[in-house]
């Protein structure tokens, strides 16, 4: 085994698998989230396991890791039921109900900290926030050598951690496809999902339980701001890629592994000029990677991005400059009178693609920007036509909204729906 | 190890006698407690203040995402301190630069609801986890690069009222005063923008300068807050006593005016409890005790409050079942009269408890006679009785001739409607029926 390979597993292997698993774990619970519109709930729960912390470690006496899951565990099936009693007994807006419940368990956990022996070990409330990822290679020596690396005795090294989230994201992607329908038809219509017989409020307690166990199993390596972070950006990131859920779910591990691995590298090998000895917190790093994924995302992503939107607005308004240009000359045709718009950059790719041409200054349409024009204006004059036979509006109001339908690709209508020709006695141009 | 939240100086193992108590809450015992408990006095006057506009115009949460983007500001200005020739730790710097991260959060936070598909709820948490771990990331570079005088940044999260200073409570005074100054000057503009904006447009308010407005508030609360109860907890002094001052009053000036007393209340209570006692940091007292007056108006207030609403309703339950009974003995007069009234009391299937409650109520209430288990409705029973009888009919009437405009939130199941309707609109029901039938 090189030296290189034997740097990156003795001291890096472990620490970015429970980031990655992390990742994985609550990016994949955080689609239903996001698509329930509960993105905070994680945000909740990661604060609120304080106090269950806390008291486990009082009881316990000493980090007692089973001890610590229960605790964690109750208390964020206590938020989640506080949060709704809060809302339904007292019907106080669900944003307010959320932040009462959680900053109040959260204080809790900081006054039971300073209680009791709390304080002097190495429970620690900042811990609790940003994880303790560098701490994993502590006890972990593997061997040297490829052999010896792949045998029993590491596999008994590998942290209590690793495991535990090993487990829960396996737990999370069971019940991912276990109830992949279920979950599914309750989060976008709870109404038919009841209808056909799912319960939509059991299917959505239990998405809390497993938000609230990946918060819990996460929380010790990574922190829980990274919780946060997975069970949000991922989920967002395939928002933005996708309309299908299957493919929701696939872009947003590959996101949450892109963002754990990344952050860490880049946590890991962080200019020396910058930070002195070269690293900075995993797990933040994880998590602002997560927020530049989801930013290149909003930039670039083909459909919904902000680039891609801007390119199609601007073809838009393009063909609809161009569409007006022709309609304006057909109408001076008709009038019998000259135009002579010039300047316009819809003049100019008009000429280039030889729909326009230009004599002494007057402009006329091609044989080609006849046939297109004549288009636009038989679809303005049935359009016309149609909204005051069919829709019942008055003539002198139809010329604007005819001006917007004219330039729409569906189907227009024909003879049949405008009985009476055009509003204005002009000809409709025939269909070509 | 991280000290978290830190109690206030002088308390020590022992409980504290009655003439310390005097002393602290009639703010007397030292300078240094004093300027603590009026400090966070203040803090919670002007949280609450700001947290009525907060929890009207559901901002609750973009308040969270703020104090949390507030970390990577207070990790910058720390850096950039010392090459703009100030001291990194100072006071004002640390504080502009969380409130540029924060305003900026709330930026991205808009952009992110306008600008994309996602929703507000992901956006926030976007906002709240991404800034966060930046400032994480920033935290530990500043912790492995610089010298022991750094360590202090974290404070911040959790808060440390003990490091309060005199200066640090007339900051807090003046921001009370001015935000309580603009809640005042505004307070038509604001009540009108977070009751029905779109009118506000009408009238020619802009919904986005007030909404600014109330931002504002909110970031120089959030920022002045940061030393005393820390960014994580600081969310609570603008939510909590808004949320508990709405379960007590509809009004909005009574709105405010409770938040603002039970966010000074907490303030008040939680640092003299940490004053006097040991290991309680004040912070967090501070929140816990606004978090106890939240569940005490939950439950008691009498406008909004959970026992009043159940209490309501049952008395609303015992009418309608009183008007049933009614109804039911004014049916069998005309049928059966001198039917025993447990017949009746099987036929509809109810426990005979509550049966006799119920006739005994009627009895009370003049409107039966009892003889030998048979009731005779009295004169001004058969009136009321007849009155329910004809309301029910007409409803009935109602759902079938109006079916399509009829309201949506009333309850379908006839037996109930008929005790909403007063006698004004059984009048126009009548003449509406009546043209219905001709």
């Amino acid at each position: 085994m090189s030296d290189l390979a034997y740097g990156f597993i003795a001291l890096d292997l472990m620490p970015m698998l429970a980031g990655v698993l992390a990742a994985l774990c609550c990016g994949l619970l955080g689609n239903h989230l996001v698509l329930r519109q509960q993105s905070l709930m994680g945000d909740a729960i990661s604060h609120a396991v304080l106090p269950g912390l806390v008291l486990a470690f009082l009881v316990g006496g000493t980090i007692n890791p089973a001890y610590m899951f229960l605790g964690a565990g109750a208390s964020a099936i206590v938020t989640v039921v506080l949060i709704q009693l809060v809302r339904r007994l007292g019907r106080v807006e669900p944003g307010a109900a959320m932040g009462v419940i959680f900053s109040v368990l959260f204080a809790l956990g900081v006054f039971l900290l300073e209680q009791g022996n709390a304080r002097a070990v190495d429970l620690d409330a900042s811990c609790v926030l940003y994880g303790n990822l560098e701490s994993l290679s502590l006890h972990w020596t593997p061997a040297d050598t490829w052999d010896a690396f792949l045998s029993k005795a590491t596999l008994e090294q590998i942290p209590r951690q690793i495991w535990t989230l090993l487990g829960m994201t396996g737990a999370s992607i069971v019940f991912m496809v276990l109830f992949f329908k279920e979950l599914r038809i309750s989060a976008f219509d709870p109404g038919i999902s009841t209808a056909q017989g799912i319960n939509a409020s059991a299917i959505q307690f239990l998405l809390m339980v497993f938000v609230a166990a990946a918060a819990v199993a996460s929380f010790e390596a990574v922190g829980s701001i990274l919780v946060i972070a997975m069970l949000i950006c991922p989920a967002a990131t395939a928002r933005l890629l996708t309309d299908r859920m299957g493919s929701q779910i696939l872009v947003s591990a590959l996101a949450a592994l892109g963002a754990s691995v990344g952050g860490y590298f880049l946590s890991a090998n962080a200019p020396e000029s910058l930070v002195h000895g070269g690293s900075v917190n995993a797990a933040g790093m994880m998590a602002v990677i997560g927020g530049v994924l989801l930013v290149l995302t909003i930039i670039a992503s083909p459909r919904h991005g902000i680039v891609a939107r801007a390119v199609h607005r601007q073809k838009l308004s393009r063909r609809i400059a161009m569409e007006d240009l022709l309609t304006t000359l057909y109408r001076a045709r008709e009038a019998g009178a000259p135009h002579h718009a010039s300047g316009m950059p819809a003049v100019a790719r008009a000429k280039s693609s030889g729909l326009v041409t230009a004599k002494n200054g007057a402009l006329s349409l091609t044989e080609r920007g006849l046939a297109d024009a004549s288009a636009i204006i038989r679809r303005h004059r049935l359009w016309e036509g149609y909204l005051v036979d069919r829709a019942g509006l008055l003539p002198d109001h139809v010329h604007a909204v005819a001006e917007t339908l004219e330039h729409l690709d569906s189907p227009s209508p024909n003879e049949t729906d405008a009985p009476h020709g055009d509003q204005h006695g002009k000809p409709i141009p025939p269909a070509s | 190890m991280t000290t978290t939240g830190g109690s206030i100086p002088g308390a020590v193992d022992m409980p504290p006698t009655i003439d310390e108590i005097v002393r602290t809450l009639t703010l007397q015992a030292g300078f240094n407690t004093t300027s603590v408990i009026v400090g966070t006095t203040l803090l919670g006057i002007a949280a609450g203040l700001i947290g009525a506009f907060a929890l009207l115009r559901k901002r609750s949460l973009t308040a969270d995402a703020l104090s949390h983007a507030t970390l990577p500001g207070i990790c910058i200005a720390f850096l950039a301190a010392p090459s703009l020739g100030l001291a990194p730790r100072s006071m004002p710097v640390l504080m502009i630069g969380a409130a540029i991260t924060g305003v900026l959060g709330v930026v991205c936070i808009h952009l992110l609801i306008t600008k994309t598909r996602l929703r507000e709820d992901a956006s926030i948490g976007i906002v709240l986890s991404v800034f966060f771990g930046l400032g994480v990331v920033l935290l530990s570079v500043i912790q492995t690069n610089a010298s022991g005088n750094a360590a202090g940044l974290n404070h911040f999260i959790y808060g440390q009222t003990a490091a309060m200073t005199r200066s640090d409570t007339i900051t807090m005074g003046v921001i009370g005063v001015f935000s309580a100054a603009v809640a005042l000057l505004l307070l038509k503009e604001l009540s009108l923008v977070c009751f029905n904006d779109s009118f506000a447009r009408a009238t020619g308010i802009p919904a986005w300068l007030m909404d600014t407005v109330i931002l504002g508030l909110i970031v120089l609360v959030t920022v002045s807050g940061l030393q005393a109860v820390g960014l994580i907890l600081i969310v609570a002094m603008l939510i909590i006593p808004a949320a508990s001052a709405r379960f007590w009053t509809e009004r909005l000036w009574k709105l405010i005016l409770l938040s603002a007393l039970i966010g000074g209340a907490s303030g008040y209570a939680g640092s003299s409890v940490s004053a006097l006692l040991p290991r309680k940091p004040a912070g967090s007292v501070i929140v816990l005790t606004a978090g106890a007056l939240f569940a005490a108006s939950m439950f008691l207030a009498p406008a909004r409050g959970v026992l009043a609403t159940a209490l309501r309703r049952a008395r609303i339950r015992w009418r309608i079942a009183n008007d049933h009974l009614l109804e039911y003995l004014f049916e069998n007069t005309n049928t059966s009269p001198g039917r025993p009234l447990s017949d009746i009391a099987d036929e509809h299937g109810i426990p005979s408890l509550r049966f006799k409650l119920l006739a005994k109520a009627l009895q009370i209430r003049g409107f039966i006679t009892m003889s030998n288990g048979v009731a005779t409705l009295t004169h001004i029973g058969s009136a009321r009785g007849a009155r329910v009888a004809r309301n029910h009919a007409l409803w009935e009437q109602y759902l079938i001739t109006h079916a399509d405009i009829a309201p949506s939130h009333v309850d379908w199941s006839v037996d109930q409607v008929e005790h909403v309707l007063d006698d004004e609109l059984v009048r126009r029901l009548e003449r509406l029926l009546a043209e219905s039938r001709a």
